[in-house]
Order: structure tokens, then sequence, then C-alpha cells
């Protein structure tokens, strides 16, 4: 419900109302739970701001239409759980490689397969990075309350606006379903990034000719401009490239490029108390949560823990591990999986302190307790 | 965190459980500013099936969003009674509707009998009813929600043609603690 | 139409040409008739966009001005629904090959014509999978030979207009490259036709199809197109026996019936309304 400023809304809810102040105006999807809310959301409100709504025939067709719509120049989402993002991620390769902005929510449910569609887990966080084929970066935030559901939605939408790039949410099934409240700001007061438009002679424009930026303006289909780009390995002018080896070494540099060259911008981490840890936590998601209220409860027993939440899980804040990497003397990666960001977290490391893993994988939240009992046994470990 | 509460709402699918929990999730969040977690949990036996929601008050942020031990737990079924009893605190309350919770738990909680279904029914003359009238008690029996934000946040979204209907339910469940002063049925160990 | 006047360099990106097609394919013919229809119908092509699947007849979007693009395989029919409903003024092509449109995209094909969204299906049906190699695609006839029928073909194929129709298009045709102008006359139907609109263009591929089953020249097939066609009216009187190895072609259907992003425009109209 939202009452004046003042909302109390579900995880779901929160997407879809951060998405539609970002200024979403077309939604495709296909039910699945526990994503099916955001769905419902959208269909309800878009047609209030002259926005779409379709429920498409798969999620395959959902995530083309949403590239579709984006082409013609909205700003478009879809979102979906496990089994639709499996789907998805054909499409969601044409749009990294034509650079066409978009968002993905991926609610994640437990285990590959059906899994189990009503508990969470946090098993898809190697998929965002790596889901489709082929080198490409990734966007990719995590969201651990429904106030993040709401802020970061907007800021996924700037980072695709801003990068031409697919931007993927990931939320779980404990977010998804969880209300808490949130206090919706203003419209004025946000910053909401609309994708730089072509302003060039359309005779003169090519559709990936950089501008300098990185990052190349955009022509949205029915503006004058008349222009061509594929999936296929293309150069400036859209037209695929392929038979020269120097074009397709730089059309995948500019991919990265772009987010890379870009980090300070795009990376956000959260980092509680870690001045002064000896142990640092690594959670991210809903589980982060649980390692706040774990290191609070720490610290009163006198154990120096610290937290750090990534929330763009990609590109990784590997900047904030390398900060306490020499200081600390474990690092605690606590997830929801069979160990994903691990490995990532341990490569940065690399053995400068020493790794502990807390990965539970049986549809429950991670509790407090659990990882204040593992950070015990790791400082009776290390004492 | 004397300013931290948890509460449990569970019965059976069709008494209302989901909806007193966002009533009472709205009543704190919105009316008296607090931060709230609401989590529902049902499975597939969502009409007739074990559900249950769950509320979280706080005027501080919210770190885990999930109830671990409730200061109060609302069980409106034997099974409900059954299985949370054990979850709540020390001396927490338990609201019960002795129509449907014959056995009461031997350990050190509060318990308040209210024939929530029976007032619905009876004197309110509409059974669905019964959810707002165990928010009725609640309101009178804890003091960290007021019985005016959990009104406003009933009317908010009760169904037009049906304030009255939910005004009462609220006021007899209210009236049933204060007026004639409830004996708690308490039980140490 | 005479070639010097312009037309070819309006419409077509004539430095990428020559076009990659085989000599004897039909996939020019078909893009040379839906040129004209276009041009005919006055389509604006700032305010057009074409969309072509992957395989051979994929790469006419790449050859012709428009705003155009090569998606992933089989889904144009998905990224022309975002488009057309986000956007419906745009004009929306949809280019696809037998086995893009029916087989990979087959679900799309039938939800797109069940909502009866106002774009244009065009299908180079030249019977098997030509870009990889020659294998049998939805359309392949029963007993031909391809690369993975080496023994004969043992699945029936689809007919795409039946397709098309039952699932719910409201302008549905079929002819041939022997035909092109009726060609022509069908695509300019189908463009300026409201709701889905799908023309069959029966074309040849002698390179494998062909070659794989001893068809003869690209000019022999092309010939015998001629006798393969059998109206859709005198098809009714024929039995299935007489339509072996031959296709039927005509106006399957040319109906009015609400085009879906008027629908949801209304609703857009009556919920502000109710708004407001």
């Amino acid at each position: 419900m939202v009452k004046g400023r003042v909302a109390v809304l579900t995880g779901n809810d929160a997407i879809a109302e951060g998405a539609i102040v970002a200024g979403m105006r077309f939604f495709a999807g296909y039910p699945i739970t526990p994503a099916s809310e955001i769905s419902h959301y959208c269909a309800e409100k878009l047609p209030k701001y002259g926005g779409k709504f379709i429920q498409m025939e798969d999620e395959i067709g959902s995530m083309a239409a949403i590239i579709g719509a984006s082409m013609a120049g909205g700003k478009s989402m879809t979102s979906t759980s496990g089994p639709g993002f499996s789907l998805m991620q054909e499409n969601l390769g044409f749009a990294i490689m034509a650079e066409v902005p978009c968002v993905v929510v991926d609610v994640m449910r437990f285990g590959p397969s059906q899994g189990v569609a009503t508990v969470p887990a946090q098993a898809d966080v190697m998929q965002a990075r790596w889901g489709t084929h082929g080198d490409h970066p990734s966007i990719t935030l995590a969201l651990s309350t429904v106030k993040e559901a709401f802020e970061l939605t907007v800021r996924a939408f700037n980072l695709a606006e801003k990068y031409r790039t697919p931007v993927i949410l990931l939320s779980d099934a404990t977010l998804s379903q969880m209300s808490e409240k949130v206090e919706i700001p203003d419209p004025d007061t946000l910053e909401i990034i609309d994708r730089k438009r072509a302003t060039i002679d359309p005779a003169q424009f090519q559709p990936y000719e950089d501008d300098g930026s990185g990052i190349c303006p955009f022509a949205s289909y029915g503006n004058g401009y008349i222009w061509y780009t594929t999936g296929i390995v293309h150069d400036e002018t859209g037209f695929p490239a392929t038979s020269d080896p120097d074009k397709l070494t730089i059309q995948i540099d500019r991919l990265y490029d772009k987010i890379n060259d870009n980090l300070e911008d795009i990376v956000q981490v959260e980092e509680y108390l870690i001045e002064d840890a000896e142990i640092v936590v690594v959670a991210y998601g809903s589980v982060a949560r649980a390692a706040f209220a774990a290191a609070d409860a720490a610290r009163s027993d006198g154990i120096k823990v610290g937290v750090i939440k990534p929330i763009t899980i990609w590109p990784f804040p590997e900047d904030a591990i390398k900060r306490v990497r020499e200081r600390a003397k474990t690092v605690l990666v606590c997830e929801m999986n069979h160990g994903q960001l691990y490995w990532t977290v341990k490569e940065i490391v690399e053995g400068k302190a020493e790794m502990a893993f807390l990965g539970q994988y049986n549809g429950k939240l991670i509790k407090p307790d659990k990882i204040l009992a593992v950070i015990k046994e790791v400082t009776a470990g290390v004492s | 965190m004397s300013d931290y509460f948890e509460v449990r709402l569970s019965g059976s699918g069709g008494q209302g459980m989901m909806l007193a929990g966002t009533f009472l999730a709205e009543a704190a969040g919105i009316y008296e500013d607090k931060y709230i977690v609401l989590c529902k949990s049902y499975g597939p036996e969502a009409r007739g099936g074990a559900c249950r929601s769950e509320v979280i008050i706080s005027s501080d942020p919210i770190v885990y969003p999930e109830v671990q031990k409730p200061d109060l737990v609302l069980a409106m079924t034997q099974e409900a009674c059954n299985k949370y009893h054990k979850d709540l605190k020390p001396g927490g309350i338990m609201i019960i509707d002795p129509e449907h919770v014959k056995n009461i738990p031997d350990t050190d909680i509060e318990v308040y009998e209210v024939p929530l279904t029976g007032i619905a029914r009876d004197t309110v003359g509409n059974e669905i009813t019964a959810n707002v009238v165990a928010l009725g008690a609640l309101a009178a029996i804890v003091d960290w929600v007021s019985p005016e934000a959990l009104k406003n946040a009933i009317l908010d979204r009760t169904p037009k043609g049906t304030e009255e209907l939910n005004k009462e339910a609220f006021d007899r469940g209210y009236n049933y603690i204060v007026e004639k002063d409830v004996q708690k049925s308490r039980t140490v160990v | 139409m005479s070639v010097n006047n312009g037309f070819i360099e309006k419409y077509l990106r004539t430095d990428k040409l020559p076009h990659i097609w085989c000599p004897g394919c039909g996939n020019g013919i078909v893009i040379n008739s839906l040129i004209r229809a276009i041009d005919n119908v006055e389509l604006e092509q700032e305010k057009t966009v074409v969309i072509s699947g992957i395989g051979c007849s994929g790469r006419a979007s790449g050859y012709l001005k428009f705003c155009a693009f090569q998606p992933v395989h089989g889904r144009v029919l998905a990224y022309a629904t975002g488009i057309k409903l986000y956007n419906p003024e745009l004009n929306v092509i949809c280019i696809m090959g037998d086995g893009d449109c029916a087989s990979i995209g087959g679900n799309h094909l039938i939800h797109a014509a069940r909502r009866n969204i106002g774009v244009t299906a065009v299908v180079l049906n030249n019977n098997n999978y030509g870009m990889t190699g020659g294998q049998y695609s939805p359309t392949t006839p029963k007993k031909s030979m391809t690369r993975t029928s080496p023994f004969g073909h043992i699945e029936p194929p689809f007919d795409i207009c039946d397709l098309a129709l039952t699932s719910g298009a409201t302008y549905v045709a079929r002819s041939h490259t022997y035909k092109p102008r009726i060609l022509t006359k069908y695509f300019q139907k189908a463009l300026t036709h409201k709701g889905f609109a799908l023309v069959e263009a029966m074309c040849d591929c002698p390179t494998l199809y062909g070659r794989l089953n001893k068809k003869g020249s690209g000019k022999e097939m092309l010939i015998k197109q001629k006798d393969r066609a059998v109206q859709l009216e005198k098809a009714k009187k024929m039995t299935p026996e007489e339509l072996e190895d031959k296709f039927t072609v005509g106006e399957f259907a040319n109906k009015v019936k609400p085009e879906y992003t008027e629908q949801y425009e209304r609703i857009i109209e009556q919920v502000r309304t109710e708004d407001s």
C-alpha cells in the first residue's frame, strides 16, 4: 500500500514501483513463482502512465519483446525466476551485443531445474555473470531490503541507460514476498538517467560510432534514423565484421571497456565495521542482513567482525576486498548456495588472509546465530 | 532492544491471517512510523491448510528480517498452537481461540483465551471477521501498537459497505479484553 | 519500374551487394516483390522496421534501407511484438525462413497470430535449412532427401498458412517466385492490413534441397513451381494424392478483427479516463 510518500510494499512490488518511477513504460513477462507479482503490479499500473504490459508466450519471447521495445525507444523490463532466467539467456546476449538498455529481474528460487519455487537461494549468481554464451561483461545488482528493491531498480535503469547494456537485478524468494516500509522519494529529487540520443544528421549516423565517451548515442526507431544492427559481431556501421580478426577483438573490448573504464561509477558496496575487523564477512542480498546482525552480536562478545556487502555483484567490488585482505585474519563468505561468489573472493584475497565459507542450501535464510557460530569457530581456530 | 517486537499470526487458510498481518504491519509502519517487516508464508495448501504471517515492529531499522523468538503468537488452530508456542520468548503472549484450541501448552507463557470466532459469528454476525476481532484483542493486550493505528489500517483496506462491520469486530475484540478484564490463564513451569 | 530512377538506391544498401544468395535461389525475387509492394503502399522508411531471422533469408534485412536488425534465430516475431506494442506508429515487417518461422520460432508465430498484432510476416519457404547445409525443416515434404534425412524424410510437413490461419492470423496468403507480381499484390495487402498478416512465398533452394532431391537447375525448379501451384478453389476439389508434391496458392484469410495494439490503446484511454 502506498499512502502519500510512505509505502508498505513487498520486494516484488517495490521493484515494479521503482521501475515505473525510473520511467519504465514497457514490461513483458511470463508467469513464474516467486516473481509473478511484479507482472501483476505492472499490468495494473503501466496503462495509467501510458505504458504497455504484455504477457508473452514464454520467457524467450519476453526478453525479445523488451529488447524490441527498448529499440523503439522505451525503458523496458522483464522479471522471472531461475527456469525463465535460463530461457532469457539467449536474447540477453543480443541485448549485450547490440547494446540495448533493459532491466532483467531474477527472483532467485532454490536449486537447478524447477528446484523449489517458493524458497530462497542465491545460486544464480554465476548465471548472472556467465549465463549467456561468449565473452561479455555483466552489470548485476543484488537486493537485500525492500528499500533497496525500490532504489536499486531505479539505479539499474540508470546504469542500463547510461551504459547501453542490460542490467540484471537479483532478488530472492524471501525478499520477493516480504513487506517493509519504504519512503517513496519525490521523483523530482531522484536522479533519472535517459540514454544519450543521437543528434547527428541522420545521413552521417553510424550506430556504433564512439563519441569519445565509450558509449554510442542511441537512435530510437521512428525518429528519422535508418540504421542496422545485428547480434553478429559488428563494427561501427552495425554491419557484420567477422572476417577481420582485429575488428572482432575491438568489438569485444569495447563491450568490456565501457564497463571497466567506469568501475568507479558502477561498483557499489556497503562496508560495515571493517576498519579494525579481524574477521570480514562477505555477504550479499538477504544474507547480508544476517551478517550485519551477526557482526553486532560478535562485537558485543568482543570479536572484531566487519561486513562487506557487495551491491554490484558484477562487476565485483574487488577493491573493497583488496583493502581488507592484508589486515583481516579471515575472510568469511556466506551465501545461500554450494559456493559461488566464494571462489571470486578467494581469488581476490590471493592467500593474504585465511578463507572460510558458510554455504547454506536448504531453502532457509541463513540465521545470524549460524554466522556467529562460524565466526566463533574461526576465532577459536585463529587464536 | 526493548523496542523490538516479533509477532506471528497463525491459523489455517481462510481465517484471514495474511490480511491480519498486513493490517498490523501497515498500522505500525504507516500510522505509527515504525520500521516493519511482514513475511507471509503459505504452502500449496493456501486454502484450508496451515498458514501464517509474521510481523516485526521496531523503532530502529530492522536488520534480520525473519521472526526468530516471537513476543506474541496468535493461534487460531490447535495445529498452529502446538507448532508455534515453543518459539515464543519466555513469558511471551499467546492469544488462542478456545473454539479451535483445546489443549493449552504448559509452558512459561501468558495465554489469553478469547472466543474470537464466537464473537465474530454470534455478536458481529460474520465469522469472517474473526481476524479483526483478534486484532482488537491484541491492541488491548499490548502497548506497542495503538488501537487507533490498527483501526485506521483496517479501514484503509476495508471494502466499501463493510466499514461498520469491521469497526464493530475490532471494538468487540478490544472490549472483550478491557471490559471483562480477562484473566490470563498463566501457566508457569 | 525501371532501375534507373533511383529505386534501387532508395531501398537497397547497394554497398552491401552483391548478396550472398546462390544462383537460382528464390530469395531475391521475394525481396524484389516485397520492396515493390512497400514502394507502392508508400511506407516511410524511417517509420518502418524490418527484422529478419537467421538463415539465408535472414540476410535480407541487411540489404534493405530501413530501420533493420537481425536478432537471434527464431525470435523475430517476439521482437516485433515489443516494437509494435511500444510504438504502434511503426510498420513492422518480419522476414523469416521456414525453419525460423515454423520450427524454432513456431511458438512466437502462433501467439503473434493469436493476438492479431499488426505486424507483417514474410515467410520464404524453401523446404530446408539452406545456410547450415541442407537439413530438413518443418516444411520438408515426406520422403525428401536432406542431410539429416539421408534415407528419406519420415515426418509430415507443416502447412505454414494453415498454422497461421488456425492460430488467428487475419490476413494469410501464399504464392511463389514464378509469380512475383502476385507476391507483390499479396504483400501490399499484408502491409496495409490491420492485424497479423502472413504471406508465404514458396521459393527454391536449387543448391541444396534441389540438388539432394534431383530437382534440376534453378531455372527448371522455378518453371516447375507454376505446375506445382494449385489455386485454392481448385485444390478443394482435389484428393490428397492429387495434391502430392503440390502447394495451394491464394488468399486464405482476409478478415477484420480487433488489432492487438489498438485494443491496448483503448485500455490505456479507459484507465486514464477512470483515473481523471
